[in-house]
């Protein structure tokens, strides 16, 4: 239970990080938080030469309004983000979500960045992204570009950053007029990762109305996933018409690599995502309406 | 692999040390600083039982390394009681209301339900369950450890 010996390396800058990062390539891996990759580390179901410890990285950390967006660095603890009231406030969803990460210890030390680079299909920031269409902005020595979220995720684990990028913020747009936001997941034990889970943010125009939705599913697949076909269903009806048990069902239809193991088989995280998703359409339309 | 030299203070002491990266902060607690308090249960984050507090924030201390707590400063269940030796009030409350049995996990409960009601001197039921479940305990069904929580917070209170 303890970790195979590397090399540490705490750099002050992103510049300077995503050198060690280019100098290193796939011996190397970026310490954040260290709430999962620690773990990984203690157990040797990975094994790295060097490790670039980001948390001493000021320029990561931070939440602003930025664009019409909310801008939080990818330093930012989740601990942090609960606590803001730039988060409550702009991007409700990300503020319902934290809580449900792990255990406040957990928060004290894992970041906003760590979560959504790590890419774990059962996590909630990655389904948060998703759902708002956040935009990652990822820096390697060419420079900084931006990933759209639906561009990000692509595998267990596995993102479309290459091995010298660095994650160093994530825009989260901010969505106004009449909106509602739900995260609704389901674990045995409270803190675990969720059998499945579903993340809602939807709006209505002035005559009950799907303007537009978003909706993403937690465990349900080997990469974090988006309910793309049901958004495109229900956008545009009127909201009486979308019966909250039909959309969950139908939210699993397109799902073909659902985890499987003794917390549960296919077939009952299928059934549970569709209750997870019909509770969270209900309680976010719900909101909406009174907002 | 190079050894790093860290610094911090645990406890108000000012520690030192030349330690490999891959050291936990709880085994430098332990084997570093001989602070045998801290129990290691799980060695994954799971257990709870090493937890203590970084610059205030309880942290599970197998899920650090001491190289990232440079310069923060530490306390340890060896570090709550008073100056004069008494038990702190979390201590205490767990001693009288049978929160503990075998006493493994009771370092991480102390410092967890420390940092808790120092941010929320006046929680819920609800709220006390929510803040204990990143901890086990594997003897006491936790009964007598919410007691203990609620007789630290001056009194139980409803829902």
């Amino acid at each position: 239970m303890k970790p195979a010996p590397f090399e540490y390396h705490a750099p002050d800058t992103p510049a300077e990080a995503v050198e060690l990062l280019a100098e290193f390539g796939d011996g190397a891996k970026v310490l954040a938080g260290g709430q999962s990759l620690i773990p990984m580390l203690a157990l040797r179901l990975a094994v790295f030469e060097h490790l670039v410890d980001v948390g001493r990285i000021a320029d990561l950390k931070g939440v602003e309004h930025r664009d019409q967006a909310l801008w939080v660095g990818a330093g930012t603890t989740q601990a942090a983000v609960d606590a803001s009231a730039d988060v409550a406030s702009a991007v409700p969803l990300l503020a319902k979500a934290t809580p449900l990460i792990g255990h406040f210890q957990i928060r004290n030390r894992g970041t906003v960045g760590g979560s959504i680079a790590h890419a774990d299909p059962a996590a909630e920031y990655p389904a948060v992204a998703l759902a708002l269409d956040a935009t990652m902005s990822v820096e390697s020595p060419r420079g900084r570009r931006n990933i759209a979220a639906t561009d990000f995720f692509d595998g267990l684990w596995s993102t479309s950053m290459e091995a010298d990028e660095l994650l160093v913020g994530v825009s989260f747009p901010i969505w106004s007029g009449r909106t509602g936001f739900a995260v609704e997941e389901f674990a045995r034990r409270e803190g675990d990762f969720a059998i499945a889970g579903a993340v809602i943010g939807v709006e209505l125009d002035g005559d009950d109305r799907i303007q537009r939705c978003g909706v993403a599913l937690i465990g349900l697949g080997s990469t974090p996933e988006r309910a793309a076909t049901t958004e495109a269903e229900v956008t545009g009806r009127p909201l009486g018409d979308v019966e909250p048990g039909e959309l969950g069902h139908l939210a699993m239809a397109g799902l073909e690599s659902i985890p499987e193991d003794l917390h549960g088989s296919a077939a009952y995280r299928r059934r549970v995502g569709a209750t997870m998703v019909a509770r969270a359409w209900a309680a976010a339309t719900t909101e909406a309406c009174h907002a | 692999m190079h050894e790093l030299s860290v610094q911090m203070t645990v406890n108000g002491q000012a520690r030192a040390a030349t330690v490999e990266p891959r050291l936990t902060l709880a085994d430098f607690l332990r084997d570093a600083c001989h602070l045998t308090g801290t129990h290691l249960g799980c060695e994954h984050g799971v257990c709870g039982a090493c937890t203590v507090l970084v610059d205030g924030a309880a942290v599970r201390s197998c899920l650090m390394f001491a190289v990232q707590a440079d310069s923060t400063e530490v306390t340890t269940i060896e570090g709550i009681e008073s100056s004069d030796g008494e038990l702190s009030a979390v201590q205490s409350a767990f001693r009288d209301c049978h929160g503990l049995q075998c006493g493994f996990c009771t370092p991480g409960f102390v410092m967890t339900v420390t940092a808790f009601l120092r941010d929320q001197p006046d929680p819920t039921d609800q709220e006390i369950r929510h803040a204990l479940s990143g901890n086990l305990c594997r003897c006491t069904g936790y009964q007598g450890i919410l007691k203990a929580v609620h007789q630290a917070t001056g009194g139980e209170r409803e829902t």
